[in-house]
């Protein structure tokens, strides 16, 4: 902290007053309402608080939260790391990570996809990490393809050594921008997005997966030097070394998660064998991928918030005879806009017994009705697993995926367990 | 129905590059609605690379980015299919961006007219103010559909022709012109109602099944009309 002019540390400590401030009083965990206080004082706070560390900048759609954790943990191998581990993506959240950990020489942040170019620019990072990037919350969030062409801008004027998914058109397209990379074969299962060659609009042909080119431009998938095998569980490093990954976190995006984050260490210098450790010992991200046990009964929870989550929350499913309860919120944080349940595919569910909840379980209703699935209607958690208990006293587990507010309003409930 | 089979033909035209948000629902509940009558459906899907086929009974268009926007309209010119089944009358459904290119004329980013494939007598420009949020408007009395529901989100704004008609009167949202809300122009239909407008509105739905089979039997009421409901008590 002493590096920074006075006018930063005053702002830094005013913007630490006013996180204690808001913890204190209930109102949330600190993180934004601390950076807006500093950001008044200090306009240029956040290059600031950058100056003189090695950042890396962590941006997708989906994964965002659980890879900036999955990273963390593995460069604490180095010491101390600033982060923004409670998922405050925005420029606020940054100046709070950034001012909490004044002595951390290195740092790893979760960026808003919409802010990535600003923060890319006013933070000068070492590594930036790109995972995905899908239609998502259409009525507030900026156009896909308007997003990767800003990435890519961004990119081309950095020096950052860019790790990114190769398997993903628009994200390789955008770190293609980048001086240096490191392409990570992770995979893409929602490829809805990504039929358009986003350099000249071509139907890109995508086979055998995951390779993709566009047969117009040219424009193809950039070679990978790691490669996730999700059948096999294994990662293989830029060495060709092939290692088991098994992880705490379930399902094939985790293992794309994994494997782009030991990338990332290993472009700090750590060895897969040092960080595969400590990325093995995660076993939830703030709160998703819980459970908690309620009644007896073992409520998993999976947050989803866009049609390319929904596909990888289905492919987590416990086995078919687990029930599963739908949860969905069109609150701000949401999306106020509910058109993104047509794109999620819900055959998938059929054989299971389905519950839909949330502001807009008619929504969900109809979308299953259309899909010939039957499900039923449900106020809250407790009153399924109630439901459920009273018909078959044999029920040990009920999966839940639900999108932003709708799975914060069921952890509240909880006691925000971790 | 098409000459060729006697199945319902429903095209959806160019999933690739008009798909950005929910705009399948459109399909699937169109499919549904068809078969709970009995009425066997064929789909077809569409690819830009591919030529779009002239014997379908409905085709559909959904929303689009400003460039894949541009590439719809530009394949669609050059493809000539839509027109020629247009020309056949045969039944269009389009929404937001689909519904802006099938027009004389759109704008582009920069709001330069762009030649639209030009099956209805509507130009298309951008306006001033981005109409987001949830739309409500009364369908011309004509073809009994009553009140619609939806979700908008478009910086466009559309001027209709004399040769088309305005599909409803604004009650709430921006649609056309703050005025009026999309447009048909005999069984061409276009709205800014973006993605899943059948969806949300059966009676919508309905009228394009009677345009191409005539009568259709009532079904019983379910999650769509409750949704309807919902949606309009929400809006007003």
């Amino acid at each position: 902290m002493s590096e920074l002019p006075l006018r930063a540390q005053l702002a830094a400590v005013l913007g630490k007053g006013a996180a204690t401030l808001s913890r204190a009083t209930g109102r949330g965990d600190g993180s934004v309402i601390g950076g807006r206080v500093a950001l008044k004082v200090e306009p240029d706070l956040l290059a600031k608080l950058a100056r003189g560390r090695r950042l890396t900048l962590v941006s997708a759609t989906n994964g965002k939260t659980t890879t900036t954790r999955l990273i963390a943990s593995a460069l604490r191998e180095l010491g101390d790391i600033a982060t923004n581990e409670h998922g405050a993506n925005m420029p606020t959240g940054h100046i709070t990570a950034l001012a909490n950990s004044p002595e951390a020489r290195n740092g790893v942040l979760e960026v808003d996809e919409k802010y990535l170019p600003q923060v890319l620019r006013q933070t000068n990072p070492a590594v930036v990490v790109l995972m995905n990037l899908s239609r998502d919350q259409m009525d507030r969030a900026s156009e896909i393809n308007l997003l990767a062409k800003k990435w890519r801008d961004a990119l081309s004027r950095s020096e950052a050594h860019v790790v990114a998914n190769a398997d993903d058109p628009l994200v390789a397209w955008a770190g293609l921008g980048a001086r240096h990379a490191t392409w990570v074969a992770a995979g893409q299962r929602w490829k809805e997005d990504s039929w358009c060659c986003p350099e000249c609009g071509g139907h890109l042909k995508r086979d055998p997966d995951p390779h993709w080119e566009c047969p117009e431009c040219g424009l193809r998938r950039p070679e990978a030097t790691w490669a996730v095998d999700n059948d096999n569980d294994t990662v293989t490093d830029s060495n060709g070394q092939p290692m088991r990954l098994e992880l705490g976190l379930p399902g094939d995006a985790n293992r794309a998660n994994a494997a782009i984050a030991m990338a990332t260490a290993a472009a700090y210098g750590i060895h897969p064998k040092q960080s595969l450790p400590r990325l093995r010992e995660i076993r939830s991200v703030a709160g998703r991928y819980t459970s908690v046990v309620t009644d007896g009964v073992e409520v998993r929870l999976l947050l989803a918030k866009n049609p390319a989550g929904w596909l990888e929350s289905f492919a987590v499913l416990s086995r078919p005879h687990v029930p599963v309860l739908l949860s969905v919120n069109a609150q701000i944080p949401d999306g106020k806009d509910t058109s993104w349940l047509w794109d999620v595919d819900y055959t998938v569910l059929r054989g299971r017994r389905v519950f839909v909840m949330g502001e807009r379980r008619t929504d969900l209703a109809l979308r299953l009705e259309t899909d010939g699935v039957p499900f039923e209607i449900a106020d809250t958690v407790g009153d399924v697993v109630t439901r459920l208990k009273s018909e078959q006293s044999g029920i040990t587990m009920v999966d839940v995926i639900a999108n932003y507010t709708a799975f914060q309003q069921i952890r509240t409930a909880y006691g925000r367990v971790q | 129905m098409s000459d060729s089979s006697s199945a319902l033909r429903i095209v959806w035209i160019y999933p690739d590059l008009l798909s950005t948000y929910g705009d399948k629902g459109n399909v699937l509940v169109l499919r549904r609605r068809a078969e709970l009558r009995g009425i066997p459906v064929e789909e077809v899907h569409v690819h830009s690379s591919d030529p779009v086929p002239a014997e379908g009974d409905i085709y559909l268009l959904g929303g689009g980015e400003d460039r894949p926007q541009i590439l719809a309209a530009e394949r669609l010119r050059a493809d000539g299919g839509l027109k020629r089944a247009a020309e056949r009358g045969a039944c269009v459904f389009s929404v937001c961006a689909g519904y802006q290119i099938i027009g004389e004329t759109y704008g582009d980013d920069a709001d330069n007219p762009l030649p639209g494939v030009g099956i209805m007598d509507i130009r298309s420009g951008r306006g001033e103010t981005r109409g987001v949020g949830e739309i409500v408007a009364d369908v011309d009395p004509a073809l009994g559909v009553g009140r619609i529901t939806g979700f908008e989100n478009h910086q466009g704004r559309t001027a209709i022709g004399a040769s088309a008609t305005p599909l409803s009167q604004v009650v709430t949202g921006v649609g056309n012109d703050g005025r009026t809300e999309g447009a048909y122009q005999g069984q061409i239909l276009g709205t800014y109602l973006h993605g899943p407008a059948l969806p949300r509105n059966p009676a919508l739905a309905d009228l394009l099944l009677r345009w191409r089979v005539g009568q259709i039997p009532p079904l019983d009421p379910s999650w769509g009309e409750r949704l309807h409901e919902e949606r309009l008590a929400a809006a007003l």
